[in-house]
């Protein structure tokens, strides 16, 4: 095993995949000779030539488009949008065509597209580099939204997304490119999708969250440790559809639940974990769910102190976490 | 008088992290705005802090080895400024205090779910247990330990605690160091060196005799003219250079699914300063006179020990050439600089007797020893490699070579 760095564990994920199985191609803006804005397919258009690496023009639609149409016809084709922020004039192949084929066909036909987009904030992006779009996804069943927190998971479940018989998107933090690094094995490891991990065993506070914020809680868990504070922390991985089993054991495990997410409170993700919660888990509550997540502003700030303010941070979520213990 | 707060600058635009080798300051000195306060290392390359304000140290925050985010608060600094001084600090706390105290009266009888359920599956009276929690409310974990309390009654058992304690270590006499800094970077690199390349050996002798004495014949001369020292290692340096242009194949690093044959000869140098270990590289060796060569071990030796090594000065080696000579050794074997594929011990020189047409002679004999990575090398070219290194050192000579 090598340590490698997120981005790294996704273009290995892409290279193994396309050294595998010579349908899977990539398509995207500057994916390239370039490489890709975040050097996520870097090399492989050396490697695999200018056919199974294809430079698009500037038009998602198009992108995700030419991917379900060859999807249906056998490929595997692995769609890049630059910026999850930009996927919205992709939205209605994504939701409307790509997550209904299977239904709409009668199960003749169906399509095994993987659409990678970095999303996030934290990055002194701006508006139209640092959104969470999950959330607009999460009602489409036929569609499944992978958001891995680790260079292991990354990679493990990146694979998965390629080898699915049916839509996947896969939102990979871009903060989390360069900062986050661990040992990931070279094998063949794939991660199953709609499962999601316990990455840290604790008694006193649940926190369920996914992406980047698994980060920050595990290291607002090791601050705590030391106030004898003992955390419990689930990582989603997959958010849509939610691994109902693994959200009902984890809340009931110590019956103070925080919720976490970096996209705007209302509407997000989180709620509906909130929901299966509170339908399954009353009787083992101990204390109000409680939800961390951006506030309800239409866009991420590029002024520092804003942004600061609007992004889910360690300080918060320590503190949230010791609200609940002591509560 | 103001306080300010002194952070974690970002170095670098991928640096995410900084760990703090040495404060260069103590509480109560006084700075000037941009004056160095702390030492900070990111993976190789030690940075200084500047002062953000002009002032005196109020509060160190973080400790030497303490490896602190970007933006993270290292230390105070009480500046001589109108503003007033801000201690918030204090306020959270007094606000904090004020909210328990409201909540504390009327959190005792509200119970929550996973309370009541437990209370009536064990027919508990909730006034016979006590609370922990916020305002005295009784919480999951106060019912579930008054449960096991009772159940522990019930069996007349006495729980018996253990407590594990971290092995006792001789006499409690030996002393702990904290893995920290540069160590804690060195020990990182060994083990992922070890953990991925396959290594192994090869020794052979050179009787450098005539380089001895032509060396020691020059050297005085060479040291008042240049102003540094013609070392031994600078003729080892410039004969490996040239060996690894005729040989690409050691010249190499380990890609996954390729080997790459650098076209650059860059070799990496040891440089031992107390606990620490820093690796600069002399770029283009190839290319460099045996003088060439000695100033620039000199120049890196110089910043090594003064700490002004930039990243620059530790990046793009090729192959590393390490002088263990320099500690008396005779033989070692060197753990691979990754990704690079070969690592090249120079031991001591030491006179010996060795038999030249059947005649003992005192000869002054080196071992060079050589680890590989045996993914990339086999003992067939790493044998004419060493060959080659050891028939130029041995044709080093007053008449034949120029420095």
């Amino acid at each position: 095993m090598a340590e490698i760095s997120y981005i790294q564990a996704i273009n290995a994920a892409m290279k193994e995949e396309m050294e595998r199985d010579e349908n899977v191609f990539i398509v995207g803006e500057d994916v390239g000779s370039k490489g890709g804005v975040f050097r996520a397919t870097d090399g492989l258009y050396q490697t695999f030539g200018e056919d199974r690496v294809i430079d698009a023009p500037l038009a998602e639609s198009a992108i995700v488009g030419v991917s379900i149409g060859s999807a249906m016809y056998g490929m595997r084709p692995i769609a890049e949008i630059q910026f999850a922020d930009f996927i919205m004039p992709a939205i209605n192949q994504i939701v409307s065509e790509a997550a209904k084929i299977r239904y709409r066909s009668n199960n003749d036909w169906n399509c095994p597209i993987t659409i990678r987009a970095p999303y996030g904030g934290g990055i002194s992006g701006a508006l139209y580099h640092s959104q969470s779009v999950e959330a607009m996804f999460n009602s489409h069943p036929g569609l499944k939204i992978v958001m891995p927190s680790t260079p292991y998971d990354a990679k493990g479940l990146l694979k998965a997304a390629i080898r699915d018989n049916d839509p996947v998107l896969f939102f990979e933090h871009k903060r989390a490119y360069r900062l986050l690094k661990e040992q990931v094995p070279e094998d063949d490891n794939v991660i199953p999708i709609g499962k999601a991990d316990v990455k840290r065993e604790g008694t006193d506070v649940t926190v369920i969250t996914y992406g980047l914020c698994v980060h920050f809680a595990k290291q607002a868990a090791n601050r705590l440790e030391k106030e004898g504070i003992d955390v419990h922390i689930l990582d989603l991985r997959t958010v849509y559809p939610l691994d109902q089993a693994s959200i009902i054991e984890a809340a009931g495990k110590t019956g103070k639940v925080l919720l976490i997410t970096e996209d705007n409170k209302e509407g997000s993700i989180i709620g509906e974990v909130a929901a299966i919660i509170a339908e399954h888990c009353l009787f083992e509550l101990d204390a109000p769910i409680r939800r961390l997540a951006a506030p309800d502003v239409p866009a991420m700030p590029f002024a520092q102190p804003l942004e600061n303010a609007f992004m889910v941070n360690e300080e918060q979520i320590e503190q949230a976490i010791r609200e609940l213990a002591i509560f | 008088m103001a306080v300010k707060e002194i952070t974690m600058p970002k170095l670098g635009e991928s640096v995410t992290e900084g760990t703090i080798n040495s404060w260069l300051v103590n509480v109560g000195d006084t700075v000037k705005k941009y004056d160095p306060i702390a030492e900070i290392m990111t993976d190789k390359v030690n940075a200084e802090v500047p002062s953000s304000y002009s002032g005196v140290i109020k509060e160190i925050v973080r400790d030497e080895g303490d490896t602190v985010l970007v933006g993270e608060l290292i230390c105070y600094i009480e500046t001589e400024s109108e503003q007033e001084q801000r201690e918030p600090s204090e306020a959270v706390v007094e606000q904090a205090n004020v909210a328990t105290d409201d909540d504390s009266k009327n959190m005792r009888a509200r119970y929550s779910p996973a309370v009541v359920k437990l209370a009536s599956e064990h027919n508990i009276n909730l006034n016979n247990v006590e609370g922990t929690g916020l305002g005295g409310r009784i919480t999951r974990k106060d019912i579930k330990q008054y449960i096991q309390s009772l159940q522990t009654k019930d069996n007349g058992k006495t729980s018996v605690t253990t407590s594990v304690k971290p092995e006792q270590t001789g006499s409690g006499q030996d002393k702990e160091i904290a893995v920290t800094g540069v160590r804690k970077v060195i020990a990182e690199n060994m083990v992922k060196s070890k953990r991925e390349i396959p290594h192994a050996w090869m020794a052979v002798e050179v009787d450098v005799t005539n380089m001895v004495s032509y060396r020691n014949k020059i050297k005085d001369d060479f040291k008042q003219r240049e102003g540094y020292s013609l070392t031994y290692f600078a003729f080892f340096v410039h004969a490996v250079a040239r060996a690894l242009k005729e040989f690409p194949e050691v010249n190499s690093m380990w890609a996954d699914d390729k080997i790459i044959q650098r076209h650059e000869v860059n070799i990496s140098i040891a440089v031992a300063k107390e606990n620490e270990l820093f690796v600069p590289v002399i770029k283009h060796a190839n290319e460099k006179s045996v003088t060439g060569i000695a100033k620039e071990i000199y120049q890196l030796a110089h910043k090594a020990r003064n700490n002004q090594l930039q990243a620059e000065d530790m990046e793009n080696g090729t192959f590393t050439v390490n002088n263990t000579g320099t500690f008396g050794s005779v033989s070692s074997m060197g753990i691979i600089n990754h990704p690079q594929a070969a690592i090249l011990q120079v031991e001591s020189i030491v006179k010996r007797p060795v038999i030249i047409n059947d005649m003992f002679a005192a000869r002054d004999i080196v071992s060079l020893s050589l680890s590989l990575d045996h993914r990339i090398l086999d003992g067939l070219i790493c044998g004419r490699f060493l060959a080659r290194i050891k028939e130029i050192l041995e044709n080093i000579n007053e008449e034949t070579t120029t420095i």
